[in-house]
């Protein structure tokens, strides 16, 4: 008997939806102490199937055919009573953002007694006493600190675990994963997996593990479902499906998947740097009434330089103040200390006026494509505000901007329509038009690809490799993916705490790193072992894509 | 647009809004009298009685009283209709007073650091005194006129517009699209006018409704007092300022505008909560989850 067997399971989309089935006719089983990964990208209905699973879709999307059996107890029949007990007691979720999935007023150690009370634990020495257990099986350094402390006092690593430690305490048979390690930097997302699958062996569980990232499927999978559309389009084993792909949509993935290993470029630019800069600080002071005042360093002599037609890649996890770095660089704030050379011109300390016939000179993307257009305006009004603020006519700007959407891989009708209208894909083409729209010669790209999908990733990474090269522009990429980074830079400086703890060429960096903690980034990368990415890699040497 | 009008709420405060807005425009049409005049042979009838009014050049004419009259004489029921004038442009002028005073405010406090805490400190000044005492302090101090009255009530109002459209600039100028137009060399007026306010719509929208609905109270209780609009002009507040002295024996004086007065303010409301669920997508979203 399965620990868990989907069998045909439809869901019904409301009507007006873009599809009629949020999941169409899946078929699965996870078997005991199996990990099974449900790949797909955003939209793909794989959350909608841990929803089903658990009974917790809501009113509006209904089960319309199939069946749920969770150790061979039908689940989409039972009674909802029936479902609250088999929740937590049989079967566990574990979510992508902890901190909405704790309870906020609450501090952990009495969410998990509270749990433990309602499943018929009554003797507080004893909920104690697995609560401690718990938190030492999810490794959990000073549990009674841990325990007194709120969510927010925590880091999302920490929730992370306290959220297993939930799952796991009262044994259940299932535990569903869904997107758990998504929000959390690359080396807390190595511990968590290692986490999970050293509580799956020991539990002899059955996971159910929902993720975009195949890396993470070639580093936890045993068997993998891809879903495409509300479809499974194919199931097998890792090995299987990973190196052998027989569907067209999954090939197509995996090869969208950016490799680790550098993509060699032939010549690197030469020629005076188009921006630099030279012990670059960014500190913030938080100024209180009564106490001391607190300093935070987001950025400390931080010396770049960046050429046109090369990429410098600013690599770190969050909070190592790589997009602090790149707001100083766009001058949206003012840094602290050291300078930033423009082309030979000090930027860092321009007033607002100053500023302003130097802004057309370096530009900005953004990681959210959803809030990085105003959505109030179309795509002409955002494309042509730039150049008309520096002079150009508005037929000009507007036969400027067509010719943009054009570069950008979109259609000239793009115009007149309204940023909700596009994909999450589509919109950062438009802002990467409308940076070029002022022709800058230096583009900052902050976590520009973070927020898409891998297919759409590794368009949008095409394009700025083509734009690149087409318009000789020195580009700034802000990522925390070595894998992206990899791809497109040619230098790369890896950022911890502020400071740039090793900076030279993407091969040298990523290939031999030096400092100890780009060592630690690199192998906690997820799927390290699995050679990735041939065709990205192809399509991203000069010649042969576009 | 089509989401707005599905709305039950913003259906029947529109309509109602646009019943009376059409009772304030067509009042010489609808069988009415001059408000002013009156006629000592037809005091304190009740409504329905038919009687005599005397005309401006001194004539007699036969008049059916619908609403009753008032111990003058006069005929409550175009003293109410021409009342309804007053009161839909105290109400919507004082929203447009408000609204255009708080917004530019609160995009220069939210906007312009440094002018946040002057600011805001002056609107927490005004916010201080109740609205109904700043609104006497002001009409006594000037002549009592429309748009004295106007201002009276609009400036008690001005500081919670402002406040409102301060937190919306203080999120909306963190949006990434307002960086990039910072990036791409727009100058902070055109972000502020260009970038800024037309994303503050919604909520401000749903805020004048709230405004208008309590001017509209706010003129009538001055009037009410005998602090608002000269007495010779009719609006609601007066007309019930004289009927409550007889208020026992002839209630119709006070019912009448009484019951004006509050399906305006109800229509208003109403039409101002259909707004909010459609216009203002966080507070729908928190009606009705997903």
């Amino acid at each position: 008997m399965s620990a868990l067997e989907v069998r045909g399971l439809t869901v019904a989309l409301p009507r007006g939806a873009d599809r009629a089935q949020a999941v169409s006719d899946v078929s699965f089983q996870v078997e005991k102490r199996e990990i099974v990964c449900l790949v797909g990208e955003s939209g793909s209905g794989k959350s909608v199937i841990a929803q089903a699973i658990m009974g917790l879709l809501p009113a509006a999307l209904p089960v319309s055919r199939g069946q749920v059996f969770l150790e061979g107890e039908e689940l989409t029949a039972a009674a909802p009573a029936r479902l609250r007990e088999l929740r937590g007691a049989r079967m566990a979720m574990i979510f992508q953002e902890p901190m909405t999935a704790l309870n906020p007023v609450m501090t952990c150690g009495a969410q998990l007694d509270e749990l433990l009370l309602f499943h018929g634990r009554t003797s507080p020495a004893e909920r104690r006493k697995k609560i401690l257990q718990l938190l030492g099986e999810v490794a959990l350094g000073d549990p009674e600190r841990m325990l007194a402390s709120y969510p927010h006092q925590l880091s999302g690593g920490q929730r992370q675990r306290i959220m297993i430690a939930m799952a796991l305490a009262l044994e259940p048979a299932l535990l569903i994963a869904d997107e758990p390690t998504t929000a959390l930097d690359v080396t807390t997302q190595s511990q968590i997996l290692k986490l999970i699958i050293e509580v799956q062996k020991r539990h002899g569980m059955a996971v159910l593990f929902i993720t975009h990232d195949f890396g993470v499927v070639a580093e936890i999978a045993d068997r993998v479902a891809v879903l495409r559309l509300g479809e499974l389009v194919e199931s097998g084993r890792r090995e299987e499906v990973l190196s052998h792909p027989r569907h067209d949509y999954t090939r197509m993935l995996i090869a969208s998947v950016p490799s680790l290993k550098p993509a060699q470029r032939a010549t690197l630019p030469a020629g005076p740097a188009a921006l630099e800069t030279k012990k670059l600080s960014k500190t913030y002071t938080e100024r209180r009434w009564l106490g001391p005042r607190r300093e935070v360093h987001a950025a400390r002599d931080v010396t770049l330089a960046v050429r046109r037609g090369e990429t410098l890649g600013i690599v770190g996890e969050s909070g190592s103040g790589k997009s602090t770095l790149a707001r100083c660089l766009a001058r949206l704030i003012e840094p602290s200390e050291g300078d930033i050379f423009l082309g030979g011109t000090n930027i860092a300390r321009s007033k607002p006026a100053a500023l302003r016939p130097l802004r057309s000179r370096i530009q900005i993307v953004f990681q959210d494509p959803y809030r990085s257009l105003n959505p109030r305006r179309t795509v002409a009004q955002a494309l042509i505000e730039g150049p008309v603020n520096y002079g150009l006519s508005r037929e000009q700007a507007l036969e400027r901007a067509g010719r943009l959407l054009a570069l950008v891989g979109l259609e000239g009708s793009s115009l007149e329509r309204y940023p909700h209208q596009f994909s999450g894909g589509q919109r950062q083409r438009i802002c990467i038009a409308r940076a070029l729209a002022v022709e800058p010669e230096v583009l900052i790209a902050d976590e520009a690809v973070s927020a898409l999908d891998v297919s759409v990733q590794a368009q949008v990474l095409r394009l700025l490799e083509d734009i690149r090269r087409k318009l000789e522009l020195a580009m700034v990429f802000i990522t925390h993916d070595l894998r992206v980074a990899a791809q497109v830079c040619d230098t790369v400086a890896v950022m911890h705490r502020g400071r740039v703890v090793e900076y030279g060429s993407a091969a040298e960096v990523l290939v031999h790193p030096r400092d100890e903690y780009t060592q630690a980034l690199l192998a906690a990368a997820p799927g390290r072992d699995f050679g990735f990415g041939s065709a990205a890699q192809e399509a991203a040497r000069p010649g042969s894509g576009a | 647009m089509a989401r707005v009008f599905a709305n039950w709420s913003v259906r029947i405060g529109a309509s109602a809004l646009v019943f009376l807005l059409f009772l304030a425009i067509a009042a010489p049409y609808l069988g009415t009298v001059d408000p002013t005049l009156f006629d000592a042979g037809s005091r304190d009838l009740t409504p329905g009685q038919a009687g005599e009014i005397t005309t401006l050049e001194g004539d007699t004419v036969k008049h059916v009283f619908l609403m009753g009259s008032d111990s003058f004489g006069r005929d409550i029921y175009s003293r109410v209709l021409y009342g309804t004038r007053v009161s839909l442009i105290v109400g919507l002028a004082c929203a447009a007073v408000a609204l255009a005073v708080g917004i530019v405010c609160g995009l220069l406090a939210g906007y312009v650091r440094w002018l946040d805490g002057p600011l805001m400190r002056l609107m927490d000044g005004i916010m201080a005194i109740p609205a109904i005492l700043i609104a006497i302090a002001l009409v006594a101090l000037w002549r009592a006129s429309l748009p004295t009255v106007i201002f009276a009530i609009a400036i008690p109002e001005i500081p919670r517009v402002t406040r409102l459209v301060r937190s919306l600039v203080l999120t909306l100028r963190e949006e990434p699209y307002v960086e990039a137009a910072v990036s791409l060399g727009t100058p902070p007026l055109k972000i502020m006018f260009g970038h800024i306010l037309p994303n503050t719509i919604a909520p401000l929208i749903v805020q004048g409704t709230y405004i208008v609905g309590f001017a509209i109270l706010i003129e009538a209780i001055l009037s009410f007092l005998g602090v608002g609009l000269p007495p010779d002009v009719p609006t609601w507040g007066n007309i019930m300022a004289e009927g409550r002295v007889q208020f026992v024996a002839y209630p119709h004086n006070v019912f009448f505008p009484g019951i004006f007065l509050a399906a305006t303010v109800l229509a208003v409301n109403i039409l101002g909560d259909g707004l909010r669920d459609t216009l203002d997508p966080k507070l729908a979203k928190r009606v009705e989850p997903e």
